[in-house]
Parts: structure tokens; sequence; C-alpha cells
């Protein structure tokens, strides 16, 4: 027995004193191998009386066992320690900069999708039409005579033309569109034409090209009182926040009567906040279609009325989101795309919000 | 269109204030854009006296005056040479801002030459109110002290400017403003009377127009013996109030005529006419015109003529040669109408803008010519005296407006308004329209009402009089059914396929349509046809044929700016012809290559890197990229050896992309390569069929593990790496599930003029694991089918 516990202290000490997982391996054959010296212990009970076996056999075992616990705990130890040291020489300078740097998309096509939103839930469609127009669907059908001085008012592009040709012109606003669709599409309607127009017109408010969104509703019975309902739900959805607002008549040639759409807003430094205070400010034009807008495009006004509106993109871009200057909007400054751009995984909806 | 509050008062009576008359007027649509009051840079100052004046004991020019004030008696020194004792004065308390030195008094008292002074008495200059700066204001001694300057001056009127619509030539006249207003209820409407003069003689001056077209009626009178001097006090200072410079009497009864009643009328100087008056069109002749400009009138402009020749533009500008002056004893008085059509062209194309002009053109009330003309000859008999002739009408004045057949119900149809039949007429009635009930109304319109023809609109003059803010809004109707979603294909697509190119670090721009010519031809337009008759700048004078250009100037400008690197894209039109269908939508991008040092190395941006990003937005999109087919680009402003097209079949180009030819950028004096690309969202094609549904197609999935195969090719250099990719892929359609290639190399060991592609090829079992046998066989097909697109394995 005495013979155990020397061994067992043996291998203890030289298991303590193992540096590495190689020599403890060592120590292990050496021990617990086939020929290792545990197991020829183990092979001199086959010679002893039953009495002793009962005796040394769970002492060898015990032997065996303590070993291997030893051994294993060891090499635990020994991994750790590897691990450690591993991990002391695996660094990195976590302050690297990384990636690179993200688009972003233009704050005129934000606002155009915000304004698709907010309309496609009251039921209204997105139209399209050609930026080069005929004096017709710019002008003739939507009841400007010609001469009149309204035209002027317009200041209007027009395109070479050849002797005897009328000139074309580029679209002064995006109410062409309202009239291919009345043309093309029985009533009800209801769409909203957002796009590029143009004006001969150049300066801080004024830029020669510019954005519209313009709204049409016909179908039988539809009235003022509408018109006026779907532009306050409008322009508060659009601004995410109340805002009061003010009717007034105006005059346009295509629509009878005709209005103006003011909202409240006040001054808060050089910011404008759209919503509340003292001032009004002018924000679209509006109207029932004019009698002779409908006739034009084979409607029958006994049958069929409604309303339109036309409000301009770019300057509500800017009250909205706080841009000074209107010629900036189409400069493709970088610093100017980097500051008032949006983020392209922002996708304008009714559940998160517009912006 | 300028006016004063008191001149209206003259034609509303009201005690409304300011505030609530500019309400009205915005409420019923005159759009008023600014109201000036010139006593609010006067509220400062008040009457004053002088009690004494005594010379400064220190200097010979000034004096020491004591002046009671309505801040109590204080000691003022003070330079003028016409300060006396008893003068009544403009006070300037201390602190008080002087507009017209631009400076503020002294809070504190201040010694002049050892003597205190507490404020100042100011001159008319100081002021602004007048130009002279000799002496300090002399006032009429029965002001009271502390009474305000404006007051005394009479100049406590606020102006008010407003947007006169088109439709509303009437409101150039302030008695049609003073109508709306008391249509809406501010006060009641004056209307004066004219009285009738009987001429004492026919009219000695012939008159006839040969154009009943453009002239249907001159009226004319001449009046004897007037005296053309400066005009009354009254007078001038109303013009002076809406900023018009008071001439002589004659000219002065004119303006304000024309600003009073909307009418412009012309006088001439009898003695200067030769014979009696012919209304023509013009025959190429010059004349001097009262601008002091020089006219040519053709055949489209109406010339006044006498048998000397042309005298002026009638309803434009008259001619120097018959002006009125001071010498001027009898005159003609001209109240005609000319077609507006007319006027507004002639006057377009001669570049001549006037106050009658502006009136003419929009429509002058043809039930105002006698009135007009009655009007002109009393107040000219006031001021100047003088006899009148009788009146002569030469042509006939044209007929009123036709009535409108109108039911009352289509007030509430059109706005959802219920006004009763009584509140309706009263409205029309008070602004001017006759009304006839019955079960449909007959509306008379009035002359100077030629905007409304139809029932539309009445409504809106009801409307408009009642108020828009008394409509109830009403949300629209929901509609019924299911909604189909309100976007189109090619705007959902195109919303995500800028998404995706801004994710890859383009920055979305919007750029002008149009471009300058050269640029244009560029690439591949800038046709004559395209070119803008009236461009806004000469670099802006043809329409695009691509959304490149401006991105390429903009790119350039950022990087002169110091900022390179700039990587931008659009989403726009572009055009080819002038209709409808030459128009097409265009997504284009470009980056500039220009190196950028990172850490990890450089990110090198190649005619590549502009395909990926068409990878991208195309995917993006929903299109198919791996089925596409890789031809040359389209235009020839891409580089020859470093560009493509993406096409459906051969001629469904769904975009070109790489370098851009650097001739191109060179003439657009673009300073670096750029890549770039174009893709047309339009060409993509259609969406399956609805009824396909939105279910997708089950999904089979291989029990057997997939088996990669590592082949090497030789191939000649010019060979495409993708021609050689797809012969691999079809060798075994079934079994190869992916080819991709991980190796280009030239060099060591591969002869010249060739270069080696080394591919992994996948191969997924669908029915058993492959035996050595198979995979060796497929490998054979591989092999074979690369060896036709001229590839032989690489020893």
């Amino acid at each position: 027995m005495s013979d155990i516990a020397a061994t067992k202290d043996k291998y203890a000490a030289q298991i303590a004193g193992a540096e590495d997982l190689r020599v403890l391996d060592d120590i292990r054959v050496a021990a617990l191998g086939k020929k290792g010296e545990v197991s020829k212990m183990m092979q001199g009970l086959g010679k002893m009386s039953i009495d002793e076996k009962k005796v040394m056999g769970p002492a060898l075992n015990g032997l065996k066992n303590d070993i291997a616990a030893l051994i294993e705990a060891k090499k635990t130890e020994l991994e750790d320690a590897a691990l450690d040291a591993a991990l002391a020489s695996e660094t990195m300078d976590m302050t690297l900069p990384v990636g690179s740097p993200s688009g972003t998309l233009h704050p005129v096509q934000q606002v155009m999708e915000e304004m698709a939103v907010i309309f496609s839930d009251m039921g209204f469609s997105v139209a399209e039409g050609p930026d080069i127009e005929d004096d017709f669907h710019n002008f003739t059908a939507l009841n400007f005579p010609p001469g009149h001085p309204a035209r002027d008012m317009h200041d209007t592009f027009f395109m070479t033309s050849q002797e005897g040709e009328e000139p074309k012109v580029l679209r002064t606003h995006t109410s062409p569109v309202q009239i291919r669709t009345m043309i093309n599409q029985k009533p009800p309607i209801r769409i909203i034409a957002p796009g590029r127009t143009y004006r001969c017109d150049s300066d801080q408010t004024h830029t020669p090209m510019f954005h519209q969104v313009e709204g049409l509703v016909i179908d039988k019975g539809i009235h003022m009182g509408h018109l006026k309902g779907v532009l306050m739900d409008f322009v508060s959805a659009f601004f995410e926040t109340d805002v009061d607002v003010q009717f007034r008549p105006h005059h346009f040639p295509f629509t009878e009567p005709s209005a103006e759409m003011d909202v409240r807003y006040e001054r808060d430094g050089a910011a404008i906040k759209i919503g509340q205070g003292e001032s009004w400010m002018e924000i679209l034009g509006c109207g029932m279609v004019h009698p002779n807008v409908l006739r034009a495009c084979g409607l029958d006004p006994e049958e069929y009325q409604g309303f339109a509106f036309g409000m301009g993109v770019d300057r509500l871009a800017m009250l909205k989101y706080g841009m000074p200057d209107l010629r900036d909007m189409f400069a493709a400054d970088t610093r100017w795309l980097a500051h008032y751009g949006f983020d392209p995984l922002l996708q304008a909806n009714l559940a998160s919000g517009l912006s | 269109m300028k006016f004063t509050l008191s001149w209206l008062k003259k034609h509303l009576k009201t005690e409304a204030g300011i505030d609530e008359i500019v309400k009205a007027m915005t409420l019923a649509g005159l759009e008023v854009e600014e109201v000036e009051n010139p006593a609010e840079k006067l509220a400062a100052f008040s009457v004053a006296k002088v009690l004494t004046a005594e010379k400064h004991p220190d200097a010979d020019k000034l004096k020491v005056c004591t002046v009671e004030t309505r801040d109590g008696v204080k000691q003022i020194v003070c330079g003028a040479p016409n300060a006396r004792a008893d003068m009544t004065v403009a006070y300037a308390p201390l602190g008080a801002y002087i507009p017209g030195l631009d400076f503020s008094l002294d809070k504190k008292p201040r010694k002049i030459r050892g003597v205190e002074s507490s404020g100042m008495m100011c001159s008319g200059k100081e002021l602004e109110v007048d130009e002279d700066a000799d002496g300090i204001l002399d006032l009429d001694s029965s002001f009271d002290v502390g009474t305000s300057i404006a007051d005394a001056l009479g100049l406590n009127d606020p102006v008010i400017d407003f947007e006169v619509t088109p439709n509303r030539p009437d409101w150039l006249g302030v008695d049609s403003i003073a109508r709306d207003l008391a249509a809406v209820g501010v006060g009641e409407l004056i209307t004066p009377d004219i009285p009738k003069t009987n001429g004492s003689f026919p009219c000695p001056v012939d008159i006839k127009t040969e154009v009943p077209e453009a002239c249907p009626t001159f009226i004319g009178r001449v009046i004897k013996g007037v005296k053309n001097g400066p005009s009354p006090q009254w007078l001038q200072d109303q013009l002076k109030a809406i900023g018009l410079r008071p001439i002589s009497a004659l000219v002065d009864i004119t303006n304000f005529i024309t600003y009073d009643c909307a009418r412009p009328l012309h006088f001439y100087d009898t003695a200067k006419l030769q014979g009696g008056i012919t209304v023509r069109m013009g025959k190429d002749e010059t004349f001097d015109a009262l601008d002091d400009k020089t006219y040519i009138a053709t055949s489209e402009d109406v010339a006044i003529c006498d048998e000397s020749g042309i005298l002026g533009l009638g309803g434009i500008v008259g001619g120097e040669s018959t002006g009125c002056d001071e010498s001027t004893t009898d005159i003609l008085i001209e109240c005609a109408y000319f077609d507006p059509l007319t006027i507004r062209r002639s006057a377009k194309r001669l570049g001549v803008n006037s106050d009658a002009k502006y009136r003419f053109e929009r429509g002058v009330d043809t039930g105002f010519l006698l009135g007009g003309m009655d009007l002109a000859t009393q107040m000219v008999l006031d001021i100047c005296g003088g006899e009148a002739s009788e009146v002569l009408i030469a042509g006939e004045v044209p007929t009123p407006p036709k009535a409108i057949e109108f039911d009352p119900m289509r007030v509430t149809e059109l706005t959802g308004l219920s006004l009763s039949d009584d509140e309706v007429e009263v409205i029309l009635t008070k602004l001017g329209f006759g009304v006839k009930r019955g079960p449909v109304w007959t509306v008379d319109v009035p002359t100077w009402r030629r905007d409304c023809s139809e029932a539309a609109d009445l409504v809106e003059e009801v409307a408009r009089i009642h108020g828009y803010h008394n409509l109830e809004a009403v949300s629209l109707p929901p509609l019924s059914g299911r909604r189909e979603p309100t976007a189109t294909l090619t705007q959902n697509r195109t919303r995500l396929a800028r998404r995706a190119l801004a994710e890859r670090g383009l920055s979305e721009a919007i750029t002008w349509s149009f471009a300058l010519q050269n640029h244009c031809r560029l690439f591949g337009g800038g046709e004559d046809m395209m070119l803008l008759d009236n461009p806004i700048s000469s670099d802006l004078d043809s329409m695009r044929p691509s959304a490149l250009i401006h991105l390429l100037l903009a790119g350039q400008r950022n990087a002169d700016k110091g900022y390179p690197r700039s990587a931008l894209f659009e989403l726009g039109p572009v055009y080819r012809g002038t209709e409808p269908g030459d128009q097409s939508l265009s997504l284009a991008g470009m980056r500039r290559v220009e190196t950028e040092r990172h850490w990890a190395g450089e990110c090198e941006i190649t005619a590549l890197s502009a395909k990926a990003d068409v990878f991208a937005a195309l995917s993006a999109m929903g299109a198919n990229i791996d089925n596409l087919m890789t031809l040359e680009a389209i235009g020839d402003y891409w580089h020859p050896g470093r560009s493509a097209s993406l096409r459906m079949g051969p001629k469904n180009v769904l975009a070109s992309f790489g370098e851009l030819h650097p001739r191109v950028l060179k003439a657009m004096g673009i300073e670096c390569r750029v890549v770039a690309f174009e893709i047309w969202p339009e060409n993509l094609p259609k969406q399956k069929m609805k009824s396909a549904g939105k279910a997708k197609s089950a999904l089979s999935l291989s029990d057997f593990m997939p088996v990669h195969r590592d082949f090497a090719f030789i191939v000649a250099e010019d060979t495409k790496a993708g021609d050689l990719i797809r012969a691999a892929k079809g060798a075994d359609k079934q079994l190869i599930s992916d080819v991709s290639l991980f190796d280009v190399y030239q060099g060591q060991g591969v002869e010249d003029g060739h270069k080696s592609l080394a591919i992994d090829v996948t191969i997924t079992p669908k029915d058993a694991t492959l035996t050595d046998k198979e995979i060796d066989a497929i490998s054979e097909k591989i092999i074979a089918a690369v060896m036709k697109v001229g590839g032989r394995l690489r020893g």
C-alpha cells in the first residue's frame, strides 16, 4: 500500500511541475499508458489472492483515477494559460476607421414620396406626363385663350419651331397631366401629378426648373367643401403638426371658383415654423375645375364636377426641412446633398411617420 | 395697384380701420401685398411752438430757442436761418431717429458751444417729407402743441398695394375696390354724381375710326380756354401718396381718373393738331412719344393720326407733338375703347408699359365711356376753367356682356354652402349684377365684369363675398372596394433602385433638364429642334439627351471647390425629340476616379465599379441580372475598350456603363477620369400577370452534399470571362448550380497574349450522390464546352 501512496506522490509532483501539455502527456503515458507504471501495477492484480485483490483492486483504481484527475486539472490549467498567452498577443486597434460613406436621397424626391403617401391614403394615384408640351395641353384646354394676360404670368419657355408651326412649350405647370388624364380616363378620377415644371425666371425664390404636385378629383357631387377638407387633411399630415389654414379667393383661368390656401407660420430667428403664429403664408392654389376645362376634355359640366390644386414641391421642401435657398436644390453640391439629403433606408409611410 | 385709405374713403363710407380693411380685402380676393403708413416713421415727431429765439452767445449762426413741446418747455439750440419766436415747428425729442440724417439724437441733453440743447427742430428734408433743407418746417399756426406731425402734414394715410388678378381689370380703379368692400359689408358704396356737361358748341375737331375691331369707339370733346398750371394741392397730394409725380393740372387729371375709376384718357393740345383725328393701323411710321422714346407703328398697332400723320399709339402712349404744356389753351379729350388683344400684342412687341396700356389690355369698362368723358370734363372745367364743346362719338359703344341663365342651386352644388335665394341675390346686386328671379334666374352682367360669362362665375362671386372661411371642410368620401396600389410599377422600381445606389455611396442630385447645346452634342443630342427659343441663359439652351451632363459638371465644380470624388446619380427625364414619346426616364450616375488613400488599401474605382452600381440598381428593380447579355455600350461617349451595355435580348438595352470617353470629358472640361452608367427603367419587362399570385414556387432542396471542382483554363487575352463562365455553366444545366471565377492570371507560365482563368464549379446532385465516374464525365463536358470558346485546360 505504501507503494501506491509513493507512486501517487511521485506523479503528483511530476504533474505539478509539468510546464507544457507535451510534458504532461509524457507523464500520462508513463503513468497510465498501456505500459505505464500504474497499468503494470494493475497487471499484478492477476497474481493476487482474492482477499488481496479485494484490497488492492480498489486501491489501484483509486490511484489511477487520482492521477487521471490531476492530469486533467493540470491540462485545463495549462490550456487556459496558453489561451491567455495567445490572447495577450491578439490585439487590434479598434479605433481604425471602417466602412465607406453612404450616399443620400434628394429632399425633393423625399417630399414627393411623402406627398404620394398622404394622397395615396385618400385614394389618389400618381399620374405622369411629358415635360415638352403643346399649347393645347398646357394652355388652351386649361382655359387660357390665346393672348390671355395670364399666359404672360407663366414666363413660358418655348422650343424653336419651324415657320408656321405652333411652338412646343416646356410645361409651366403639371396641369397638362390633368388634361391628359381627363381625356383618357373616365371619372371617377383621383390623381396627383408630380413632376418637373419650367418657367423663364431666376432669382433666390425662382429657378427656371422646379417641381409641382397637382391634384385632380372629378366625380359627381364633389364640391369645394371637399377641396377644403382634402387640403386641410393634407397640410397637417405633411407638416406633421396641426396647421391652421386660411382659404381666400384668387384667380386661375382653369378653376372657377378659385382659391389660394395660406398656412399660419412664425419666424424663429432664421427658421420658419409652420402651423401656428401670427402670419399667413400662401402655399398653394386650387379651385373647382372650370366648366371650359371639363368641356375641352369631353366631360359634361352638368354631369361631372371636381376640384384641382397645385403646389410647389421645392418650396414645401424648403419650408419643412429648412433649406434657405431654392437655387441650391439643383446645384448638386456634395456638401449640400450630405447635409440636406435623406438616409436611403428611410421610406416615408404612415405607420412609421413620413421622415 | 396702389391706393390710399383716404382715397378709398371717397368711394366707401366706412368706420373700419386699416387692419379691418386689409383683412376684408384679402378674404375677398384682393391680395394685399404691402401696407405702408408714412405716419409710422414720423411717430416720434410732434408740433411745437417757439416761444423765444435769441442769438447764441458764442456762435453767430446759432440761435438759442425756448420751445413749448408736448414734453414741456425745452431749450433747443438751432442753426436754421428761419427759426424765430412764435413759429410753429416740428419737434424731435431726445433719442429720436431722424430719417433724413440717418442718425438718432443723444438720449441726454448735449451742450452746443456751451449751451445745453434738449431735442431738435426739423426741416422737411430731415423728416423726408420734402426736399427743403434750407430751413426748419414752418407749420400752420393753427396746430396745437403735441399734434402728431403726420396729422399736421396730412400724411397719416396708409398706402395699400395689392395684386390685381388678370380677370379683374376693374380693380385698377379705386371705385371698384370700394364696391367689393361694400359687398362684404365693410361700408357703404358712395356713388358720386357726375354732372353732365352739355357743350355750348359743336366739337370742332372731326374724329373717325377706320378700324372698328381695334378701336370700336373714340369719344371726343374740345374744351376751349383752359389754363394749365400746377394742379390743386389735394390732387398733387393724392397722386404723390401713391408714388405718381404731379406734372400739370391736365396731366394730373388724366392720371387721377385712370386710378380713380380705371378709365384712361388722353388730352391733345388742339393748337398742335392739323385737321381731324383718324384712327387707323400704323404704316411703319415713326413718332416721338411722351415717354421720350421713339416708336415705329406697324400695321399691327393702332395709330391715332391727324393730317400730318401719326400722333401716338392708341391706348398705349401719346405723342410728343400734340402733348399739353403750360401754354396750352384748347384741348381735345379722348375717351376711347381699344381691343385688349391688339393693345397687348402691340405693347409686348414694342416693349412699352404705361398705366393706360395696363388697363386697356385687360379691358376697360365699356359702360363708362360717356361717364368717363363727363368726369374728365367736370374736372377740367373745375380746375382749369374753359368752355366745353358737344361730345362727338366716333364708332359704336360695344354691346354689354350677355346675361347669364343661373340656377341658384349651383351655389350649393359647387361649394357646399347653403345660402338662401335672398342672400344670393343681395350679394349679386351689391356687386352690380342685375337679378331677375324665376325658376331659372336671368342675371345681367355689369359692363365692368366681362370676366363673368356663366353660372360658375356667379357661384364664385357669391362664395367669394360670403367668404371662403365659411366653407365647411369635408373629407373626401372613401372609395369603395379594394384599393390597388396607387404607384406605378416604374415608380416603385425606381424608388428601390435609388435607394440601392445611395446605399452604394452615390448621392442623389436633381439637375436642369436643359444644358449647353455643345455638351448635348457630345451625348448624341443637341439637334436644332431641341433648342429653346428663349433659354434662361446661353449655357442652358438645349433639352438634354443625357442626365450625365450636369452630373459631370457638378462633379468638376465640387472638385474645383476642394471636394473631390463626387459620386452622384439622378433619376430624371432625357429627350430625343419634342413629342411625348421622345421623352424617357433615365437613372444615371457617375463616380469621379480620384484616388482616396485608405489605411486598408485603396478601393479602386474602375469601369467595373459602374457595373456593380448597375447590378445593384437593376436587381433592386427586380431584373434577373444573371440572364442579361453584355454587348457594346450605346452612344459614342463611352470609352471604346472599357464600356458595355446590358440587354435583355439583342435590342432591349437596360443599361450602358463603363468609363466615359476621355475626349468627351476633355471637351467638357472634366479634369479626371469618370466612370458612369445610364439605366433605362422603362425598358425593364412588365411584371408577371397578377393571376400568378404572390406565392413563390416550391423550394426544392437537395439532400446531397454539393461537390466542388476547380479548373484553370488558358485563353486568349481578349477572351471574355463572361463567355467562359457561361460556357461552363451550360455544360450540364441539371447538375451545375454555380460557376465562380476565382483567379485571373497573366505572367510567368502563361504564354504571351494569353491569360489563365480559374473557376470553381459547384455540382449539386439531385437524386443520389455522384460517383467519381459521373463527376469525371461532367468535368469532360465542362472542358469541351470551354474549348468551344477558345479555352484549353492549363497543364
